[in-house]
């Protein structure tokens, strides 16, 4: 299947940011003409839609987290009662101090960074590693590893996943368990074929007059990664940080299984153990509102790069 | 003694050879690549194979069993249940899920201001924590009328609906949900796409007369054809093995009416314990989506040509 090799990749080298502001005709057109967009009718149409567009995606985009934000600091009442209230007097803060204390999400949410953390470091090591390797050393075995690795791009993961939770409770070979410590997230973490494969298709993009000239002042493949190829790669290298940080922010199944202890365990699987015990409904907003604030508020800072990171994200895949 | 020397100076010349082409950095780069892809990603996958055929509690060494994990598996008779209900899912997915990520893409490539807007509003949802998401809707879906939208149901006149709490409203719900939770992010991928399309065919279009609607139709939508055929092929893949929504919201229920092949396999695994069974269901699936995406493979290969 030619899911990965289709030419279509916008991942540009390195490229000068475009304007906050672009000039109104900047962009191609679309289907919409120049001369359509003057006709009154059309033109009205665009307003309309333009406007229930706005309204579907302010309630269905920002509403819940609006809600959440709201709910955190109501009584558990006057959720119950007037949930769609707009109203309302912010007046329990305590509602999170009591989250963060008592339900422990505080602590569930250093968890939930140090697992991001740790994961996007394993991702990134491993997948530039590799990348790089593919991309530049390009050792006589390189397409061996570069089709097994692709290969499990097309695996679903449920045929991996019992095995690989019997692999952590007992590691081949080292007869180590890795349950209950951060590793078990950690290190599967770095088997993502498919940020090698974006790596890898960046690195092709960078001219090699680069690297020639770098090896000819002597510097070794080491040096060519750290002075030549990572420096230009940023761009490409934040959106994997961004998205492996959102991605590891997510996780539920994993963590659950191999994190038994409550103290190790991030805040997407203490959420529902809060629900299902008997803790206030405000106190459970507070909680969810806690988790949900951290990931938006990075995708608010880093909005570009996230869309540009999905996007290519596209162009990988068609 | 010059005999030795000129042996060994041969030998570390094609050491150094090797070293110097790069040989030796490239196996130290390997290494970690190999180890985790070994551990994590081939060594499972093959130990799912091998699994399948066996019998492990953990504690005694396995044995191997045959067929049985498979013969278990298939006349499990929650089985026929389970798959329908994935189906379900699948298809509901399919029918309204697929369309409006598109649709919101042709929709905001079209503007000429704000877009950035438009895309940072649609794509909130997909940065939201599922789990904290579910919790939510959770919420959202109480079914007596004071849930949020049975409320919002009720200003014009509808409702209240039993949402999560009825055999034939769950599955849609969940449905509704993961439309939410995925819309927006397929729809960025669907936008990257658009600003590929060529645009002087509109210019071309637009001369012959004809209007937007039939531009949109007959030029927008064949240039997306590939994007479309091979997200529609992640999307089926994806809610084939949909675990977390179902797990959360209903954890299979009421009636079994939201129990999915994945919950299943859950519990072979990590309730019952039974690791042959759940792998065996894992390779079945597993070779179900395989010969599923060949078969659409060929199918869509010849659509694109056409």
């Amino acid at each position: 299947m030619s899911v990965i090799d289709t030419p279509a990749a916008p991942a540009a080298p390195p490229q000068p940011r475009r304007r906050r502001r672009p000039e109104p005709e900047t962009k191609e057109r679309g289907v919409v003409s120049r001369s359509d967009r003057n006709r009154p009718s059309v033109r009205i149409w665009f307003r309309i839609v333009q406007t229930i567009l706005l309204v579907v995606l302010i309630v269905s985009g920002l509403g819940p987290l609006l809600w959440a934000a709201k709910a955190s600091v109501s009584t558990s009442n006057a959720i119950v009662s007037d949930p769609m209230g707009i109203w309302f007097t912010p007046n329990e803060w305590g509602n999170l101090l009591l989250a963060w204390n008592g339900a422990q999400i505080g602590r569930s949410l250093g968890n939930t960074v140090i697992l991001a953390v740790g994961s996007t470091l394993t991702t990134l090591i491993v997948s530039v590693a590799a990348a790089f390797l593919l991309s530049v050393l390009r050792p006589k075995w390189g397409p061996w590893l570069s089709g097994a690795i692709l290969a499990t791009l097309f695996l679903p993961g449920v045929v991996s996943f019992v095995p690989l939770y019997l692999t952590i409770l007992d590691m081949p070979l080292l007869n180590i368990s890795l349950q209950d410590t951060f590793w078990a997230v950690w290190l599967p973490a770095g088997a993502s074929a498919f940020n090698v494969v974006v790596l890898k298709r960046f690195f092709d993009s960078i001219p090699r007059e680069y690297m020639e000239a770098a090896k000819i002042d002597g510097a070794g493949p080491l040096r060519i990664l750290t002075m030549v190829v990572l420096p230009l790669s940023r761009p490409i290298l934040g959106v994997i940080i961004l998205l492996s940080v959102v991605g590891s922010w997510k996780e539920f199944l994993w963590p659950m299984l191999v994190l038994s202890n409550p103290e190790l365990q991030p805040v997407s699987v203490m959420l529902p153990k809060l629900a299902a015990g008997n803790s206030p409904l405000a106190v459970q907003m507070a909680a969810v509102f806690l988790t949900i604030i951290i990931p938006v508020i990075l995708f608010v800072i880093f909005q570009k790069q996230f869309l540009r990171g999905v996007g290519q994200a596209g162009g990988v895949k068609g | 003694m010059s005999h030795t020397q000129t042996a060994r100076r041969r030998r570390r010349f094609d050491l150094t050879r090797w070293a110097q082409g790069g040989g030796l950095h490239a196996v130290l780069f390997a290494v970690p690549v190999v180890l985790v892809y070994a551990y994590f990603s081939w060594g499972p996958v093959l130990q799912g194979l091998v699994l399948s055929f066996q019998k492990t509690n953990l504690i005694l060494p396995a044995q191997w069993v045959g067929w049985s994990n498979f013969e278990y598996v298939l006349s499990d008779p929650g089985l026929v249940q389970a798959s329908l209900n994935t189906a379900y899912f699948a298809l509901l997915a399919l029918l309204f899920g697929f369309p409006i990520p598109i649709i919101l893409a042709v929709l905001i490539n079209e503007l000429r201001r704000y877009d950035g807007l438009y895309n940072a509003l649609a794509y909130l949802p997909a940065i939201v924590p599922p789990v904290a998401a579910i919790l939510l809707w959770k919420f959202f879906y109480t079914p007596d009328g004071k849930g949020m939208f049975n409320t919002a149901l009720g200003w014009i006149g509808l409702g209240p609906f039993p949402w999560l709490n009825s055999e034939a409203s769950a599955m849609p719900s969940i449905v509704l949900y993961a439309t939410w939770a995925g819309a927006g992010s397929t729809a960025i991928i669907y936008i990257a796409a658009l600003s590929t399309v060529r645009t002087e065919l509109y210019e071309a279009a637009e001369i012959d007369g004809a209007g937007i609607w039939r531009r949109v139709w007959h030029i927008t939508l064949p240039q997306l054809r590939n994007v479309i055929f091979v997200m529609m092929l992640l999307q089926l893949i994806g809610t084939f093995q949909i675990f977390t929504e179902p797990f959360l919201f209903t954890g299979g229920g009421p009636n079994n009416a939201t129990q999915t092949i994945l919950l299943k396999i859950y519990n072979y695994a990590f309730i019952n314990g039974d690791f042959g069974a759940a792998t065996a269901l894992s390779v079945l699936l597993a070779l179900f989506l395989g010969v599923l995406s060949i078969v659409y493979y060929f199918v869509t290969r010849r659509w694109s040509r056409a």
